[in-house]
């Protein structure tokens, strides 16, 4: 049977902060707050900045949350901050929510939708969209709202077809904007 | 028996309560400033056609004229929360600063915590907490949506909450913290002022649970006095008019610890009337008057109940 009380594995039902680095790590396969911070800047340009005053902390393999304070480590609550981002696979995958919050300065590998593409991904379908000559893997997808460029959410690319992976409750049939 | 008939005498202008509470009320949204400015919320309205109207008390606060408030872009980016224009009181009354250790007792479905976690620039600790782990979900996708991070959710039962998951016997290590700077208890209750949203109110309504909720309700406001930090604030909300549940429960919590009662700062244009010192053959602690009841006839609102105290050394 498997020791929830140790140290160096990783326990479904706390939260574990993150190693500062690599070379910090104690439980295998947990990433490090730089790596995931790095990766929203490799990824998405975002200045590490965004994320000077969060911890982060994993619940269950690989899911990582952002908590914009320090507290104790671990701890046993039922959530603490937001769900960011999908570790622990091939391809990390952000959240949904972690890209409407933080992806409004993102600066690359954002997929600007018309109206009737925008619709169609927040409604979640799948799209034909060969126009697109950037990375394939997941994209913000973002458009424009009361004058500015806005993300909706991430974006599969693969072989020409825009995934919506806008979770079933966030799913909603909207106007087509003018 | 209408339970509202039972709160007549408590009001300035019977008829016209009573009549106010046979009206539904208009949909509401609250701007959410974690995502946007009132004035994007608004132009992202105005492009889409959406027409509304801004409260005079508030300009975050949003009446739709006819439309349900899931069903809009602005909704979608979690720029806007569909609330009730009078549950936005208690939050106001509370203060919350940035950086600030907060603990919502009876968080779910999170419309009050959520303004909380704004108000606080999303910035410090806030602990949103329900013994109702199904309500949990709804606290923890509404969260999500507006893009609150500041947010620790829990699920104890707030008349004995424990603080020990927060470091209260670790105080060494960083973070560990044994009080809060500001908490609200929104308590649960007989909810009459919800009648013009929920008409079933009234038909479910007996002095039995009036009885039985008000032990609750003495029980969580006085765990929440208790972790509270010695000049710090607790707000103490419900959605009935019974004295019962409102009144006498702080009277009776005023007896029990060190704390005592304080005005709070009513928007301007929103027109309240203060606690009720006696009631049947029970008679309140006179600081009571404080507290602020809101009719719904006097705001074209719900009904509601807002006390703030703050904790003594």
């Amino acid at each position: 049977m498997r020791d929830e009380t140790a140290d160096d594995e990783n326990w479904g039902q706390q939260f574990d902060r993150l190693p500062e680095t690599s070379e910090d790590r104690v439980v295998e396969g947990r990433p490090s707050r730089q790596e995931v911070v790095e990766w929203w800047e490799e990824r998405f340009g975002l200045d590490p900045e965004t994320f000077e005053h969060y911890t982060f902390w994993e619940k269950g393999a690989g899911k990582i949350w952002a908590f914009p304070a320090e507290m104790v480590d671990p701890i046993q609550v039922e959530g603490l901050g937001m769900r960011i981002l999908r570790t622990r696979q091939r391809h990390w995958k952000p959240s949904t929510n972690a890209v409407q919050r933080f992806c409004r300065d993102a600066t690359k590998n954002i997929i600007e939708l018309g109206p009737g593409e925008a619709k169609a991904f927040v409604a979640g379908h799948d799209q034909q969209l060969d126009w697109w000559e950037g990375d394939w893997g997941y994209l913000v997808a973002a458009h424009e709202l009361a004058g500015e460029r806005e993300p909706l959410g991430v974006g599969l690319y693969l072989h020409g077809e825009l995934r919506s992976t806008v979770p079933k409750g966030r799913q909603e049939d909207l106007k087509k904007l003018d | 028996m209408n339970p509202l008939q039972r709160y007549a005498p408590l009001v300035d202008d019977e008829e016209a309560f009573l009549e106010a509470c046979e009206r539904p009320l208009p949909s509401v949204v609250r701007v959410n400033t974690i995502k946007t400015t009132v004035e994007r919320a608004r132009e992202a309205l105005d492009d889409e056609g959406v027409a509304y109207e801004q409260t005079d008390w508030h300009p975050g606060i949003l009446k739709l004229e006819d439309s349900t408030a899931g069903t809009n872009w602005p909704y979608f980016h979690g720029w806007l929360h569909g609330q009730e224009e009078v549950s936005a009181l208690p939050a106001i009354a509370l203060d919350p600063q940035p950086g600030e250790r907060v603990w919502d007792t009876c968080a779910a479905p999170g419309s009050k915590t959520t303004q909380i976690a704004a108000m606080m620039n999303d910035e410090g600790v806030l602990v949103g907490n329900d013994n109702n782990l199904g309500r949990l979900s709804a606290l923890r996708h509404n969260a999500e949506r507006l893009g609150v991070t500041n947010l620790v959710v829990t699920n104890q039962d707030a008349r004995n909450f424990s603080m020990k998951p927060f470091g209260e016997q670790t105080p060494e290590k960083p973070g560990a913290f044994e009080q809060f700077d500001r908490v609200l208890v929104d308590a649960p209750c007989s909810c009459e002022g919800t009648c013009r949203k929920n008409p079933d109110v009234l038909d479910e309504w007996t002095m039995n649970h009036v009885q039985s909720v008000a032990g609750i309700q003495k029980g969580i406001l006085r765990r929440a006095v208790q972790v509270t930090k010695p000049g710090g604030s607790v707000v103490y909300s419900t959605c009935t008019f019974a004295p019962e549940e409102n009144e006498a429960v702080l009277d009776f919590v005023l007896e029990r610890e060190d704390c005592e009662l304080v005005e709070w700062d009513v928007p301007d244009a929103f027109e309240t009337s203060p606690g009720v010192t006696e009631w049947e053959d029970d008679e309140y602690d006179p600081s009571v008057t404080k507290a602020r009841r809101v009719y719904p006839h006097q705001n074209d609102t719900g009904g509601f109940f807002t006390a703030k105290l703050e904790v003594q050394s």
